[in-house]
C-alpha cells in the first residue's frame, strides 16, 4: 500500500561529513519474556532466522535480526510485511509461556548513519565510547542521543543503524544533521 | 613606546601580515599573533578601562591569566564581548572594540570615579545605598548597573554553530607544556589511550622562552621531537586551541576547543565543547606568574616580567625601550637578559632580597651592565595612562624616594603560582610551599574517583616544580603513575626523562607588600586585583570590618571574582587578608576554585541544542496534516497538538467556537495520537492493575472499555484513561498525553522493586498506533460510508471496542467518549495514521467534519463536568475530592494510594471539593481565581474557600462555565462565590452542578 | 558526573543515562498499617554522611532498576546490586567494611 509511510519517507542528508537516511519501515517485534528459556529463544530465532544474541549484543542481517534489549526483552526485526505473520507464530510457539510479544514496528524510526566519519559524528551526541577497538560489529547499545533515547549497532563496518521513537524522527534527523555538518571533521578516531 | 622589533618572534610568520581594526582604527600585525601582541605592536598598550573606578588599563599579561586585556570582538552576529586580548589569535579582519568606556577609551567621563576613589572602598555600593529604600530600585541600581558591567550583551542571535563530543580516554594530560608533553610520552609508552592537549595554539608552553637545555639541545627541538613522536603514535590523540575547563566526578572533564576562531572563514562548528570521561588526568597547567603589590601598579606599561620576555622572544614585540625589571626572584633576570638581548635598555633591576651572594643570574646580569640593586622596590610608578618612571625605595622602609629612574615599563615578578584549579576542582586539596611562597597540589589528597583511588594528578610546575629538570623527571613520573592506575605496564626504569640544564636560581623570598612599611597612601595605590579594582587597602579594610572568612572578604571586596577569576590576585590578595587577620596564609585558605577555568562560550555549553533541535519536539503521524491546515500548536509535553485549526479571517477564539459548535452539532476529529497505550499482560495482570488503578480492572470483561484512575502512594492523583481489556491476559491501559512515559516507568518500579514474583510484562505501545477520535452525531455515519465493520450500537456498545476493518484499514475501534457526544476512537499502525485521516476527512465531507484541537477538546469535557489531569488535578488532590468515589473500588483490600487517602487529613470533611460554577452575568471567570470569603488568616491575608480549576467560554451554553474546589462545595448548591480577578474586578457565580450538558447522558449512548 | 554499573545488563555508563530513585530498601505500609508506620514508608528517610543505600533506574538503556551502595561524601560506588532484595548482599556490606570499618546504615553495618 503506498499509503503507508515511515516517520521521514526515506529522507536523506548526504552532504555533511557523513550520510543520514531514514531506511524506511521496518519490521520490529517486542518480545518480553525470559530470555534464558528455550521457548523465548526459539521464538526469537525462528522468525528472525538468526542466531540469538548474547547480551548487548545485535545479530542482524538485512532487515532480519534479534537485538539483546534487556534480561526480558528481545527486539526482534523482519520484514515489514511479515510482522503479522511472524506474530502469530511466535506468539503460537509461546503458547503456554508468560511472554509478551507486541508490533512496534510503527512506534519506531530507524536511520543509517554511514560513512568514514559515523563513529565521530555519533559519538558528538551518545555518551558511549565509539573507539574502533571498543564499539565493535555486534554490539548493541541502548543510550541516549542528545535529549532522546536511542538504539544503535555497527550494521556495516562504517554504518551505524540508529533506532528511535518515531514521535522524535524529525528531531533525531535534524540532530544527525547538525552532527554531520560540512567541516566538523574531528579526527579523534 | 612599544613596537615591533626588527628581529626575533618564535610563533610569527613574518611572511604574512594580518590586518585588523581597533576602536576603528587599522592596524597591521603578523600571523602568529596575538591580539595583544598586535595591539603592543602598534604602540597600543592602553586597552580597557576598569570596572569600577574607569582606571586606564593595559596589557599586563601574555596569556589565560590577563585580566585587563578584555575587549569587544567581532560585529553583528559575531559580536562578543569579554574576549581577552591574550588568547585571541589575530586573523584578518578582526574587530575589536575596548570596553567600559564613555565616550572613549582615551577620554572617559567615569574616570571621575577614580578621583572619588578615596570615598569608594570596598563595601561602599553596600553602604551607601542602603537608604532610603525606595531609591534603591528606581535611582541607585540603575545608575550602578549603567556605570558598573563589564562589555556590552550581543544583540544579534549567534550565526556559529557549536557541538559536543564525547570521548574517553585512559589518561588525558592538560597542558602541553614541556611537563604535559613528557607525561603524555611517558603514559603513552606503555600503550594506555592518551589525550594531551594544549589551550593555546602551541606546543612547548613557556619553557622555551625561558632557556635552558633538554638532552643537550634548545627546549625547542625537545618539543618538536616529542610531537612527532607522540604524533606518529597511534594511541595518543593531540589537540591544540583545547582547554581543560573543568574537572568533575569520577573523571569527568570538559574541554573547550575553539575551532574557528582564528580562521573565522573557516565552515565547521566554531567551538566544540569535550565531555571527556578518563582513567587517570595529569594537570600540566603551569604556573602563573604573580604581581607585586606597589603603589602605581596598575599603570599601563606596568607588566608581569614573564610576559614582558613572551613578547620579546615569541612575538618580536618590545614593550618598552626602557624596562626597570622589580622582583623577589631570580626568575624575572631572565627578563633583564633578554631585553638586553634584544637591544633594549634594562636601567635596573629592584630585587627586594638581600642576598648573600650574587646568583648566576644575577652575575649575568650585571655581566651585561645592568644595575642591580638589592633590597630595593618600588616607592611608587609614575605616569598616568602609561608608565614614565619608577620612584625607588627601599623594601625594608616606608617608601622614601631614594632616586626616580625614567622608564615606559615596569616589569614584576611575585614568584609563581602553580596552576591548581583543575586539581582542585573536585576536591583536590592543596598544601602551602613555604620556599615558593605558594599553594601547591598536595599529593596525599588528591580527587577519588569511583574506584575511591586518586584520580588526578599534578605534573611539573603544576605541582610544585619550577625548574626545567624538575618539571621533566616530575611530569615523566606522573605519566608513568597515570597509566599504572589505569592497569597499564610501564615498560621503563623509574624514570626516562631526558636530562635538562638550566641555570640555577636562587630562592626567591616573599613579598606581599612593597615597600614593606608602606603607609595608607601607597597602600591605597597598590592593586590586588586589576578588573575589579581592589586595592591592597580594601582588603585590610574587609578584615578590620570583621570579613575573616576569605570567601566573605572575596565578595565584600570583588576580589578575585569576574572574567579571570583572580588569577593573578588570589595569592596576594590572600596575604595581605591573612597579614591583617595575623595569622599564616595556609590557615586563611583560598577561596574556591571553580570551573571554568576561563570563560568558556554559551554557545559551546549549548552544543547542538539550539534552532530546530532546541528540544526534542514530538510529532504524531498527522503533524504534517494540522500544520498545513492552519494548525495553532500547543506544547503538552514535548509533544506538539493542535490547538485550534484556524482558518484564514478568523480568530484563534473564532476557531475554537466554530470547532466546539460543529463537534456537537455534526462531526468533529481529533488526533488523539499522543495518548499513552500500554499493554499489561501476563497471569497476573488483573492483580497488577488492581494494584495501579482505584477502580477494580480484573473484573472487566475482554471486549470492555473502563475508565481508571491512578494514584500515588500519598493517595493523589496522578493519571487517568480507559483500560481496555484484549484477552484474558491482556489489557491496554490508556494514559493521558503527558503520562505515558511516566506511567509505563511507574508500573515497571512496582513490578521490579515490589512485586517482582508477578507473572506481568509491560510495553508502552503508545507511538504504535495513530489514534483519531471521529466525534459527533453523524460519528457513526462517518463510520459507515468508510464500511467495514458493524458499528451500530448494537454491535459496538458504549464502552466496548472492536477489531475489524473500516476504508479497508485494520483498526481497533474504542467506542468512548470524552466529550459527551457519540463517539469513536479508532487506532490504526501510526505508519497508517495519515491514510486513515484523510479517508475519514473524505467521507466526513459530506456531513460537515471539522477536524479540532485541544482548547475545543476542553470545552467539551468541561461541558460535561470530565476533570482533566493537571486542571482539577495539581499533585495535591485525591480521587474523592473530585467526586470519583464512584470509580475508587471498596471491595479492593489495597491499591495505591488507599493508605494515603485514609490519612485524617485526607478524610477531614472540610477538603475543598469539585463543583460547577455558572457567572451570574454569563461572562467567564479568570483561571485560577480564588473565592474569597469572611475575615483574614494570620498572614493578614484575605479568607478563601475555594478556586477555579477549569474555565471557558462554552458556544453551545453561550455562556461562561466553570469548575472549581470549593469548601463544601456540594452541599452549597445555589449559593452565589465572590471571586475577585487580578484584573481588579469581582466575578459572582453560582455553584452548580459541574455537568453543565446534556446531564442524562443520553448523546452518547446512541 | 557520577558513573555507575548497571548490574542487570552489565553495562557501565554516566549519571544521564541512569535515574536516581532516592532510597534503597523501603517497606511498603499499606491499608492497615499504623499512622507512624505509613509516615516511616513514605516521608522519613536517612540522610547519611558516608556510606549510602540507593535505587537507580538504567532508564535510558535496559530500563532495569538497581541498587548502588555509595558514600555521599566522597561518591565511591562500593558497588551496584539487584533490586529484587530486602537487604544489601553479604559480599558487599563485607567489601564496604574493609573501606569504611565501622559503617552504619539502618540496621545494616
Amino acid at each position: 500500500m503506498s499509503n503507508i509511510v515511515s516517520a521521514l519517507n526515506q529522507k536523506t542528508y548526504a552532504d555533511g561529513i557523513a550520510e543520514v537516511r531514514e531506511i524506511g519501515l521496518q519490521g520490529m517485534i517486542t518480545l518480553r519474556g525470559d530470555t534464558a528459556s528455550t521457548a523465548v529463544k526459539s521464538a526469537a530465532t525462528d522468525v528472525a532466522g538468526v542466531d540469538m544474541p548474547a547480551p548487548n549484543q545485535v545479530n542482524c542481517v538485512d532487515q532480519r535480526g534479534i537485538c539483546w534489549m534487556s534480561p526480558d526483552e528481545l527486539l526482534v526485526l523482519c520484514p515489514y510485511e511479515t510482522v503479522a505473520d511472524n506474530l502469530a507464530k511466535m506468539r503460537k510457539s509461546l503458547d503456554g509461556a508468560h511472554a509478551l510479544s507486541v508490533d512496534v514496528s510503527d512506534a519506531r524510526a530507524v536511520f543509517d548513519l554511514s560513512g568514514p566519519h559515523a563513529r565521530e559524528a555519533l559519538a558528538k551526541l551518545v555518551p558511549v565510547d565509539l573507539s574502533p577497538d571498543v564499539f565493535k560489529e555486534g554490539m548493541f547499545r541502548r543510550s541516549r542521543m542528545a535529549q532522546v533515547p536511542a538504539a544503535f549497532w555497527l550494521h556495516a563496518p562504517d554504518t551505524f543503524r540508529i533506532i528511535t521513537f518515531r514521535s522524535q524522527a524529525q528531531y533525531a534527523f535534524d540532530l544527525l544533521k547538525v552532527a554531520v555538518q560540512p567541516g566538523s571533521e574531528v579526527g579523534f578516531f | 613606546m612599544s613596537t615591533r622589533l626588527a628581529t626575533g618572534g618564535r610563533l610569527l610568520n613574518k611572511s604574512r601580515a594580518v590586518s585588523f581594526t581597533f576602536n576603528g582604527q587599522h592596524m597591521t600585525g603578523y600571523e602568529g599573533d596575538t591580539l595583544a601582541s598586535a595591539l603592543l605592536a602598534n604602540d597600543q598598550m592602553l586597552v580597557g578601562r576598569s570596572f569600577k573606578y574607569h582606571r586606564p588599563r593595559g596589557i599586563v599579561a601574555s596569556g589565560a591569566e590577563e585580566p585587563n586585556g578584555l575587549v569587544n570582538l567581532g560585529l553583528g552576529g559575531r559580536f562578543e564581548p569579554n574576549q581577552r586580548v591574550t588568547t585571541t589569535e589575530l586573523f584578518d579582519g578582526l574587530t575589536a572594540k575596548s570596553q567600559n568606556h564613555w565616550p572613549s577609551l582615551e577620554f572617559d567621563v567615569g574616570a571621575i570615579n577614580a578621583q572619588m576613589s578615596r570615598f569608594m572602598p570596598a563595601g561602599f555600593y553596600y553602604k551607601t545605598f542602603m537608604y532610603p529604600r525606595p531609591l534603591w530600585k528606581h535611582v541607585y541600581e540603575p545608575f550602578i548597573r549603567k556605570a558598573a558591567g563589564l562589555g556590552a550583551a550581543p544583540k544579534e542571535r549567534d550565526d556559529d554553530t557549536y557541538e559536543h563530543f564525547y570521548a574517553f580516554c585512559d589518561v588525558l594530560v592538560i597542558g602541553g607544556g614541556v611537563a604535559g608533553l613528557q607525561a603524555a610520552k611517558a603514559a603513552a609508552d606503555t600503550g594506555a589511550r592518551v589525550m594531551l592537549i594544549e589551550q593555546t595554539a602551541h606546543w612547548g608552553g613557556r619553557a622555551p622562552v625561558d632557556g635552558g637545555e633538554i638532552a643537550g639541545k634548545p627546549v625547542d627541538n625537545y618539543v618538536d621531537e616529542t610531537v612527532a613522536a607522540l604524533e606518529a603514535m597511534d594511541n595518543v590523540t593531540l589537540r591544540r586551541r583545547m582547554m581543560g575547563a573543568g574537572v568533575y566526578d569520577h573523571g569527568y572533564v570538559l574541554a573547550y576547543e575553539r575551532l574557528t576562531d582564528h580562521a573565522p572563514d573557516m565552515t565547521g562548528p566554531r567551538h566544540r565543547l569535550w565531555r571527556i570521561r578518563a582513567g587517570h588526568i595529569v594537570t600540566a597547567t603551569g604556573a602563573i606568574e604573580r604581581p607585586l603589590s606597589f603603589a602605581g601598579n596598575d599603570i599601563p606599561g606596568v607588566m608581569l616580567a614573564s610576559a614582558v620576555r613572551d613578547y620579546v622572544t615569541n612575538f618580536g614585540v618590545s614593550p618598552g625601550d626602557r624596562t626597570v625589571v622589580v622582583t623577589n626572584n631570580d626568575n624575572a633576570y631572565l627578563t633583564a637578559i633578554a631585553l638586553k638581548h634584544a637591544g633594549l635598555d634594562v636601567p635596573a633591576i629592584l630585587d627586594a632580597r638581600v642576598l648573600p651572594t650574587d646568583s648566576a643570574l644575577m652575575a649575568q646580569a650585571k655581566a651585561l651592565g645592568i644595575r642591580v640593586l638589592m633590597g630595593h622596590g618600588v616607592s611608587t610608578v609614575m605616569g598616568g595612562k602609561r608608565v614614565t618612571g619608577v620612584a625607588v625605595c627601599s623594601q625594608a622602609g616606608e617608601g622614601s624616594i631614594l632616586e626616580t629612574i625614567p622608564c615606559d615599563v615596569v616589569a614584576m615578578s611575585g614568584g609563581w603560582s602553580p596552576v591548581v584549579h583543575l586539581w582542585s576542582h573536585c576536591g583536590g586539596k592543596l598544601t602551602w610551599d613555604t620556599a615558593q611562597a605558594a599553594f601547591k597540589p598536595d599529593v596525599d589528597k588528591a580527587p577519588t574517583g569511583a574506584d575511591g583511588k586518586a584520580f588526578v594528578t599534578a605534573a611539573g610546575s603544576a605541582s610544585g616544580a619550577l625548574l626545567l629538570a624538575d618539571v621533566l623527571s616530575n611530569a615523566d613520573a606522573a605519566g608513568q603513575a597515570a597509566a599504572t592506575s589505569t592497569g597499564h605496564k610501564t615498560a621503563r626504569n623509574a624514570s626516562a626523562a631526558p636530562e635538562a640544564s638550566h641555570t640555577p636560581e636562587a630562592p626567591m623570598a616573599p613579598v606581599w607588600l612593597m615597600p614593606q612599611g608602606a603607609g595608607i597612601k601607597l597602600r591605597s595605590k597598590a592593586w590586588l586585583d586589576y578588573q575589579n579594582d581592589v586595592k591592597v587597602s580594601d582588603v585590610q579594610l574587609a578584615a578590620q570590618e570583621g570579613f575573616h572568612s576569605v570567601e566573605h572578604a572575596k565578595r565584600y571586596t570583588t576580589l578575585g571574582m569576574a572574567t579571570d577569576q583572580g588569577k593573578l590576585s588570589n595569592i596576594n590578595g590572600l596575604a595581605i587578608l591573612s597579614d591583617s587577620l595575623n595569622q599564616p596564609i595556609p590557615q586563611t585558605g583560598t577561596t574556591t576554585f571553580r570551573p571554568p577555568y576561563t570563560p568558556i562560550s554559551m554557545g559551546a555549553i549549548g552544543g547542538e541544542a539550539r534552532g530546530d533541535v532546541f528540544q526534542p519536539i514530538r510529532r504524531t503521524p498527522m503533524h504534517d496534516w494540522h500544520d498545513e491546515n492552519g494548525a495553532e500548536w500547543e506544547p503538552v509535553g514535548h509533544w506538539r497538538r493542535p490547538y485550534a485549526y484556524v482558518r484564514s479571517g478568523e480568530s484563534t477564539h473564532d476557531a475554537v467556537m466554530r470547532e466546539t459548535k460543529n463537534t456537537r452539532e455534526n462531526l468533529g476529529m481529533l488526533d488523539a495520537s499522543t495518548l499513552g497505550k500500554i499493554i499489561v499482560r501476563g497471569p497476573d495482570a488483573g492483580k497488577f492493575l488492581d494494584m495501579m488503578y482505584t477502580n477494580m480492572m480484573s473484573t472487566l470483561k475482554p471486549g470492555k472499555c473502563r475508565y481508571g484512575l491512578m494514584c500515588d502512594e500519598n493517595g493523589f492523583l496522578i493519571d487517568d484513561g480507559v483500560v481496555a481489556r484484549i484477552d484474558e491476559h491482556t489489557w491496554l491501559c490508556h494514559t493521558t498525553t503527558g503520562g505515558a512515559e511516566r506511567i509505563h516507568a511507574h508500573m515497571e518500579e512496582w513490578l521490579q522493586t515490589e512485586w517482582w514474583t508477578w507473572q506481568v510484562y509491560v510495553a508502552n505501545v503508545t507511538e504504535q498506533y495513530a489514534q483519531i477520535a471521529v466525534v459527533g452525531p453523524k460519528a457513526r455515519e462517518a463510520l459507515e460510508h468508510l464500511g467495514g465493520m458493524d458499528v451500530s450500537a448494537e454491535a459496538l456498545g458504549f464502552m466496548d471496542w472492536a477489531d475489524g476493518t473500516l476504508g479497508g484499514f485494520d483498526v481497533r475501534v474504542y467506542r468512548i467518549s470524552f466529550s459527551g457526544e457519540l463517539s469513536y476512537e479508532i487506532a490504526v499502525p501510526a505508519s497508517k495514521g495519515q491514510a486513515l485521516w484523510d479517508a475519514l476527512m473524505a467521507v466526513g465531507a459530506g456531513l460537515g467534519v471539522m477536524p479540532y484541537g485541544t482548547e475545543c477538546l476542553h470545552i467539551l469535557r468541561a461541558e460535561k463536568g470530565f476533570i482533566m489531569i493537571g486542571d482539577e488535578t495539581d499533585g495535591t488532590v485525591i480521587p474523592q475530592d473530585l467526586g470519583l468515589h464512584w470509580a475508587i473500588s471498596k471491595k479492593k483490600d489495597d491499591f495505591i494510594g488507599k493508605r494515603g487517602q485514609e490519612r485524617s487529613h485526607m478524610v477531614d470533611p472540610t477538603r475543598w471539593q469539585l463543583v460547577g460554577l455558572e457567572t451570574v452575568d454569563g461572562s467567564t471567570l479568570p483561571d485560577g481565581a480564588y473565592a474569597s470569603a469572611e475575615g483574614t488568616n494570620a498572614n493578614g491575608q484575605r479568607e478563601t474557600q475555594g478556586r477555579v480549576t477549569s474555565t471557558y467560554h462554552s458556544p453551545n451554553l453561550d455562556r461562561g462555565i466553570a469548575m472549581g474546589l470549593v469548601l463544601n462545595g456540594p452541599d452549597r448548591m445555589g449559593e452565589v462565590l465572590t471571586f475577585p480577578g487580578t484584573d481588579g474586578k469581582e466575578y459572582k457565580a453560582k455553584i452548580v452542578s459541574p455537568v453543565f450538558y446534556d446531564p442524562e447522558g443520553e448523546k452518547p449512548n446512541v | 558526573m557520577l558513573i555507575l554499573t548497571c548490574p542487570c545488563c552489565g553495562v557501565t555508563g554516566e549519571e544521564t543515562e541512569f535515574h536516581a530513585g532516592g532510597e534503597a530498601h523501603l517497606k511498603r505500609h499499606g491499608p492497615g498499617s499504623t499512622a507512624d508506620q505509613f509516615e516511616e514508608y513514605l516521608f522519613m528517610r536517612e540522610n547519611p554522611k558516608g556510606v549510602h543505600f540507593e535505587r537507580w533506574r538504567h532508564v535510558y538503556g535496559c530500563g532495569k532498576w538497581f541498587h548502588a551502595a555509595r558514600s555521599t561524601t566522597t561518591l565511591e560506588v562500593y558497588g551496584t546490586y539487584a533490586a529484587q532484595t530486602h537487604e544489601p548482599p553479604k559480599d558487599l556490606r563485607d567489601t564496604i567494611s574493609k573501606k569504611v570499618p565501622g559503617w552504619t546504615w539502618r540496621e545494616f553495618q
